[in-house]
Parts: C-alpha cells; structure tokens; sequence
C-alpha cells in the first residue's frame, strides 16, 4: 500500500494545472467557482480548446481521436479540473454516445459521429426518462416502427438536459414488445432538426433552464441511424450508465466549495467574531470535511482496485450516494453561512433589467441559492439515491 | 389542558381555508409572484374585510381582543396556500411593535388603519454584521433638536418596499451588541436620505435593503422608551416566531398530502411507489416531524403572552426544532416527487423554498439551540 502518485503522475498533474490556468478564461472559472451556469458558445469554446490539446476524451482509445490515458491519470485530470473550476464538458457527447458509438456502431457512424463529438460541433442530449418511465426506465413507450427504410418514431422523453440546445439525440425506443420489457428497446440517434420533433423548456424551482420535454411526432428516423442491433439497446444503456458512474464523486469541487464557505465564513459575523471561528459552525463543517475524506478514499480504493485488474460493478453507486449527499450538506452550510442573506433570489435572467441597480449584499453570495435550490436535483438525477441504495442492496449485497 | 379550537377559532379556520381553497389556488398565486406588488391588494382588502388583519389586537386598539392562538389560526393556512401577502411584516411585526411598545397616540393613528387594511407596515431591524442577533444593532440615532438623524443599514426586510410606514432600530447609547441603549423609530419611507433596494426573494416573496443616510424625524417619531427597544423587540420576534412555526406547519401538513398523495397514484414497476417501504418510512418521518413542530406550534402560541424567560425558552425550541422539520419535510418532499419536485409549474418545489427560508428567518436552528441553552442553564 502506497498513498503517493508516482512522480511521473505528479509531473502530469502540473501539466494539466498549468495548461488549465494558461487556458481557461479567469469569467468561467468564476461563474464555475459560484454554481452559475455557463453557456453553450463558451463550452463549447473551452471544449474546442481541450480538442486541440488532445485531451477532451481521457478515456477513448488513440484511434477514435482520445487520450486513452490510465486510470490514475484520467482521475488526476479530474481533480485537476475540479479544483480549477474548469467547467464540466456536456457528457452526453463525450462521456455517453461516443463510447456507444466506438463499441457498438457501425464504421460509417463512428466516422460521421465521433470528429464532431470530439470537437463539439455537434451537441448531444440523451432521450431514456418519459413521464411514466423514470426509476423504472425498461417501461418506456415511445415506439419506433420498422417502415422498411426509415421508423417512424412516437412518443415523449422528459428531463432531457440541453434539448434545447442539441443538434442530436441519441433515444431508447420501443421496437418491440412481445417480450421482456428490456428486451424490445432499441437505441437510436435522431437528428434534433427532423420534422415532428418539439421540445418544449421545463423552468425548475431555481429558475433555471436546462432540462426539457422532448415530443416526437411521426419523427421518420433512417435505419442508418440506429446503433448496433435492434432489441439491444438496453444493454448499451447499462454500458453507458457505467460510464456515466466513473467519475461521480466530485471531490475536487467539494473540496472547492469547502474552500468557499470557509472564505464566506470568514467574511460573516457571529456576536463580532468571525464566523468560522465560532465552535458549533466550524464543528459542523469538519464533520461534511471528513466525509468528503471518507469518499475521496473510498474513491481511490476502488480505482486501485480497477487499476489492479478488478471490475468497477454496483459500488460506484456509494460514491454517487455519498458524492450528492456531501454536495447538498455543503451548499447548506453555505446558506447557513449567509445568514439573513440567504433570502434574495434574483435568477439572471430577471435581473437584465436591473444591471445599473447596486449588487444584493455581498457578491459572494452570487450563485449561492441556485446551486443550493437545483442542487436538490442531485439525489434524483442519475438514477435517484433510493434506487442507487436499491443497487448495492442487490447486486454487492445480494439481498 | 385543551388543545382544541373553540367554536369561534374553528369558524375562523373555516373562513380561511375556504379562502385559500376559493381564491389562492397555486396558478392565482403564480400570477401574483409576476405582479409588481407580489401580492395582491384586493386579497389585503378581503383580509380585512374578514377581520383578519385585526383579530389579534386587544379591543383598545381597534382589534377583536383574539389571542395568539387566532395568529396561529391564520398563519397555518397562510402555510397551506403559501401566502405571500405581507402579514407578517405588516400585523405581526408592525402592529405587534405599535401594540407593544406605542403611546395611545400611535396605536390610534397606526393600528386603526391597518386593521382596516389601509396601512401596510415593515420592520427593519437585521444589519450586514448582525446575523440573528437581536441587540447587534450599528445602525445610530443622533440627537438633533428635538428629534434624531439616523444613518445606518437594514437588510433583507420583508416587504419594506410597500410599506406606507417603516419601524426601524438604531443606536441612541451603548456599544454595539448591548441590549440597552436601542430605540424604535417610525421613518416615512419617502423621507430624504431613506433608499429602498428591494428585491425578490427565494420564496417568493419582496424584500428590501433600507439604507438611512442622516435621515431625520421627530422626538413623537421614537416608538417606545428611549434606549428601551430590546425587550419589545425580543417580544415581537417571538411572536413572529410563532407565527412562522404556525406556517411552517400548515406548510408540511400540506406538502405532506401533496407528496402522499404522489405516493399513491405514481406507479413504477407495476405498483404505486408508494408500496415501496423505503419511501413508506421515509413518508412516516415527514409526518411525525409536522405533527412534533404542531405540538410545539400550539405550546408557543399559548406561552407567547406568559412571563418572559418562559417564552423565551418556547420560541427558541419551537424554532429550533421546527427549523428542522421544515428543512427535513420541504427536501423530502421535492426528493419523493422525483424530477417532478424540480419544476416551478408544480406545487411542491414552493413549499420546499418557503420551508427552507423558514427556517433561516429570525434565527436558524443553530441560533436557536444557543440560545435555548443560554437560557436554560
């Protein structure tokens, strides 16, 4: 057992953080820093610039354009980033369809599709939750038809990030349903422009957009488009989702919103004293500073064990469980912080007309209610805690 | 001991909740979130028109001599239906500050026309340093003539920007954080020097910062004694404390049905979710927190006009405990509606952000464990 990264990892480390501080506009990273969310033209800028380093796709092998980096040093790139603020690339490109598409697709789709994931050209939204279809995900509905050379695609996706923005869909439909219900489930990329396709904003409780209602009506779909074999799609969603699981603990940005209440905290006032001085707080955020101990070993223990030529199975779900909980825990420390103003709740967009009026107290209180407000999303998204717990109960534990 | 409702309490519940369920359905509130206002004034005329707005006000002072336990009445179903109405900021403040602490003069000229619905009031008190504590005041009042200059800053002051009349704090003598030493004003929000930044808050409300730059008033402008605010103040935060409690729970009573409901009819692997035990435990915990913060709730509301120490130590346990619990059901209750919790056109996200500042106004949990124990020991 060795706790230290060889130095060569170490080298790598800095690389990565000189390259980023080189790189990353200083207004990203502080937008990033705050939970304020950053928009497509200048992810999409920040994307081009990791492309033409190399670096945007760690994980993908050398011949489809990526890093094809060890594990050690993909989770050093990670952290790297995560302590920068870099903002996260969209994964539904990167980090979703492309892998599907290199271990599954057909040699036409992988030259067509990847280039433009890779350099963001085009952006990616992922079509699994309905409205009756969320935690239980094999009962989906929307129904592709076999026409001969096209389906013919109807139905309706919800929660589908970016929709709004996307040039394509990759969507699980319905084939077939004589059998089991994963059985019939195929895996298709619409091309977001097609006729019959309305995306409709869903506002959530911070005010914010980004997730949407897709409907789908008489969508004509070429055949070309569908990956691999009809009927399969249910195990490249599994192959997926565990892509999705590597890479979900967020550490590195726990750590830097540690960083950000414990710099909130010295600002605010108890009785005089600053508040980070004051006992029961600063109990009560060591108490959240060794949990995040606690994941970011787990974290290193597991990727040890993948490293050592293990599987990474149904134990990621712990650090999605922990990694959210750790998150909400933080951004209520950071309300707590706040004091009295942790009230005022402008969202961006409703106060364009108010941009010669004086900032609402502090400016690092910017963000700070959005993050703490969407970031109940965290513990439902993804496969909700619940269902995660659900996980582990089965699959490591066996009940 | 009786914890049940008189006749007259019940019919007053009746005429509330036939209101809420009439006219405050969450597609009329939406509308008045989006107004200028943030609230409507034909709703505050009604308030009035009911009787609402002076229930709790002694006979002397215009009001129908009611007791807390009207307040708590009333802002239980206020929690239910989320109003956003100032009646907090104007009656339980407002009027509770000119009730407790105003000459005969000020109660005639202050309560009658709000009672009547014709006067709306706020009451800044909270400063940038001040946190939750209610004697650190910087805020000063200068001597000048007859009357003072005062210069300083209130923050987050729910609905100071429609008041017609703001009741402030500031400094004749002491240091900072001494309980003596603090005097009540009522300023003209017009009035030279006073600026208003007032904004939109998490749940749905306005509020204000007030900034008083050498703003002057008269000597019949002090509310109270001179130097003497702090016990009045630490009694009508109190009463705001019950009264919030009281939101607080008709809030999670109502986000409790809300959510049981879903639990029922939302089906995923064949069955309602609601089969599911972990969800059913989870749904249990939400009820029993709302029915220990509603034995809390009516414990409050029968100590607040009691001896001193013995509200004191009500209000800091009723609010520390019913911080949790509204923290607890509000989160639960977005995480068992699943992604339909996240979204503004439904229901539960609201009770989720009223619940959550609930339990930040007028002191946190922390805040009031502290002093809970500061004050039993």
């Amino acid at each position: 057992m060795d706790l230290a990264f060889s130095s060569e990892d170490r080298a790598f480390r800095e690389e990565v953080l000189a390259f980023v501080e080189a790189n990353l506009p200083g207004e990203i990273r502080d937008r990033v820093a705050r939970g304020l969310g950053v928009g497509k033209e200048a992810l999409t800028a920040w994307q081009r610039t990791l492309h033409e380093k190399g670096w945007v796709a760690p994980a993908w092998p050398r011949n489809y354009g990526g890093a094809e980096w060890p594990l050690v040093r993909r989770y050093l790139f990670q952290q790297v980033m995560g302590e920068a603020a870099a903002p996260d690339i969209p994964p539904f490109g990167v980090n979703m369809v492309g892998p599907v598409i290199y271990t599954f697709g057909n040699e036409a789709q992988k030259a067509r599709f990847l280039p433009r994931v890779l350099s963001g050209e085009d952006w990616w939204c992922q079509g699994y939750s309905e409205p009756g279809s969320g935690s239980d995900l094999a009962s989906l509905r929307t129904r592709a038809e076999d026409q001969g050379d096209h389906y013919l695609v109807n139905g309706q996706k919800i929660w589908t990030t970016y929709a709004h923005l996307a040039d394509w869909i990759f969507c699980l439909v319905r084939t077939d349903d004589s059998g089991r219900p994963q059985e019939g489930i195929s895996f298709l990329l619409i091309d977001m422009k097609t006729p019959g396709i309305t995306v409709r904003p869903i506002i959530t409780i911070d005010h914010g957009h980004s997730v949407n209602e897709v409907f789908f009506e008489d969508v004509r779909v070429p055949k070309e488009n569908l990956v691999g074999e009809p009927g399969k799609g249910w195990t490249y969603a599994k192959f997926l989702l565990s892509n999705e699981r590597t890479g979900i603990a967020h550490v590195a940005s726990a750590k830097r919103q540690v960083a950000r209440i414990k710099s909130i905290a010295g600002a605010e006032e108890i009785d005089g004293r600053p508040l980070i001085e004051d006992r029961a707080f600063r109990a009560r955020l060591a108490a959240v500073e060794v949990d995040l101990m606690a994941l970011e070993f787990t974290e290193l223990r597991l990727l040890s064990k993948v490293q050592g030529g293990g599987t990474l199975g149904a134990e990621s779900s712990l650090l999605k469980i922990r990694a959210t909980e750790i998150q909400q825990s933080l951004t209520g420390l950071l309300l707590e912080a706040l004091g009295n103003y942790a009230a005022p709740f402008e969202a961006e967009s409703e106060d364009d007309a108010r941009r010669n009026e004086p900032p609402i107290g502090p400016d690092y209180r910017d963000g700070a209610l959005q993050q703490h407000i969407y970031g109940r999303a965290a513990t439902i998204y993804g496969g909700s805690n619940e269902i995660q717990r659900n996980i582990i109960a089965k699959m490591v534990l066996g009940l | 001991m009786d914890f049940e409702y008189s006749e007259e309490q019940t019919l007053l519940k009746d005429s509330l909740r036939r209101f809420i369920d009439g006219r405050y359905d969450f597609e009329s509130r939406r509308k008045l979130l989006a107004s200028s206002d943030g609230f409507s004034r034909d709703n505050w005329r009604q308030f009035a028109e009911l009787g609402w707005l002076g229930v709790a006000f002694p006979e002397d002072s215009g009001g129908f001599a009611g007791s807390p336990v009207e307040t708590m009445i009333i802002m239980e179903e206020f929690g239910r239906g989320l109003v956003v109405e100032p009646y907090l900021a104007t009656v339980v403040l407002g009027g509770g500050l000119v009730e407790i602490a105003g000459s005969a003069a000020q109660k005639s000229e202050i309560l009658e026309p709000m009672i009547a619905g014709e006067l709306m009031l706020a009451f800044g008190h909270s400063e940038p340093q001040g946190r939750f504590n209610l004697a650190d005041v910087r805020t000063t009042a200068e001597k000048d003539g007859d009357g003072y200059r005062l210069s300083g800053k209130k923050i987050v002051v729910y609905h100071a920007g429609v008041a017609d009349r703001l009741i402030v704090s500031a400094r004749t003598s002491g240091d900072v954080r001494d309980s003596d030493g603090i005097t009540l004003f009522l300023v003209d929000p017009r009035a030279d020097g006073v600026s208003i930044r007032d904004y939109r808050t998490v749940d749905g409300f306005r509020a204000g910062d007030i900034t008083l730059e050498g703003v002057k008033v008269g000597a019949d402008a002090v509310l109270g004694t001179v130097g003497g605010a702090h016990p009045a103040i630490e009694a009508v935060v109190d009463r705001a404390i019950s009264a919030l409690a009281a939101e607080a729970v008709g809030a999670m009573e109502r986000a409790n049905e809300i959510t049981n409901d879903y639990l029922k009819s939302r089906k995923q692997f064949g069955v309602a979710i609601g089969k599911f035990q972990v969800l059913q435990h989870r749904m249990v915990d939400m009820y029993m927190h709302a029915e220990q913060a509603k034995s809390l709730s009516c414990m409050l509301a029968m100590k607040l006009d009691g001896p001193d120490r013995e509200r004191a130590l009500a209000a800091a346990a009723t609010k520390a405990r019913v911080g949790q619990a509204a923290r607890f059901v509000g989160e639960q209750a977005v995480q068992l509606h699943g992604g339909m919790g996240m979204t503004e056109e439904y229901t539960v996200g609201h009770y989720m952000k009223r619940l959550t500042m609930i339990e930040t106004l007028f002191g946190n949990v922390d805040h009031h464990l502290r002093r809970y124990a500061a004050l039993a020991d």
